[in-house]
């Protein structure tokens, strides 16, 4: 019962907005049909919107990390929009640094950073 | 007194199944959005240390009213190959399973009271606490 998360492509981009509480599996799932759709479409740019969830853990940061360091060997490159205040906390104080992760507050912005990042 | 539920941890799905039950209690009790954020995230640690290690276990999650205070205790037990350095893996960094799941400095800094016991060949039994404020 394997979730599958849409990615959406607009233009250079592909858009990804994380509606539900991320399994194992399902975060597994996306890892892999993300790198896929770049492939496909050769995408330069990915904004991943994680404004619906409540809470990240070890694992689903794991994923994330992983997720974003893929894409950037395929050439794309990622940004994480719409990190919650309590998801910040958290994800501090259980000592997980995202470091080199690009972020941005919301979607718009996120977009604004890939234009600027991408040189577009 | 003392109400406890409890999820029998055997595959992933349990981990989600736990992090469900202790956030709609945190949400019960009256926790605020970060504190509920602190819970769930230490649940799904937890839990999914007792999948990684011990294969199988239980996830308790108790209400607790004490005199004037309330709080939520998460009970991680299991009866897996138990822990033989516990400073060791309090120690932040250390890991035997590559950064997947362990974290029990990262839980313990999210809750309030922390308490371990562990031994080598018997389990390991976890206990946490969030106090509202």
């Amino acid at each position: 019962m394997t979730m599958r998360i849409p990615i959406l492509k607009l233009k250079d981009y592909l858009l990804v907005s994380i509606q539900w509480e991320l399994d194992d599996q399902t975060a597994l799932q996306f890892q892999e049909d993300l790198l896929t759709k770049i492939h496909e479409t050769s995408a330069r740019g990915v904004v991943i919107d994680i404004t619906s969830i409540d809470f990240i853990d070890s694992f689903i940061a794991k994923v994330l990390g992983d997720v974003i360091g893929m894409s950037r060997l395929m050439g794309a490159k990622v940004v994480i929009t719409g990190i919650q205040p309590a998801v910040a906390i958290t994800l501090i104080e259980l000592g997980i640094q995202l470091d080199d992760v690009m972020t941005a507050l919301d979607l718009e912005k996120g977009l604004e950073k890939l234009q600027q990042e991408l040189g577009d | 007194m003392e109400i406890q539920s409890c999820v029998t941890i055997l595959n992933e799905w349990d981990i989600v199944a736990a992090r469900q039950l202790g956030r709609n209690v945190a949400k019960e009790l009256g926790f605020g959005t970060v504190d509920q954020a602190r819970i769930t995230t230490a649940i799904s640690e937890l839990a999914r240390n007792i999948y990684l290690y011990a294969g199988q276990g239980q996830l308790c999650i108790e209400r607790l009213h004490e005199q004037s205070k309330t709080g939520l205790r998460i009970i991680a037990l299991d009866k897996g190959p138990g822990i033989a350095d516990i400073r060791k893996v309090m120690e932040d960094g250390f890991s035997t399973s590559g950064g997947l799941g362990a974290g029990l400095p990262g839980v313990r800094r999210l809750m309030d009271d922390f308490k371990i016991d562990s031994n080598p060949g018997e389990g390991t039994d976890i206990r946490a606490i969030k106090w509202l404020r």
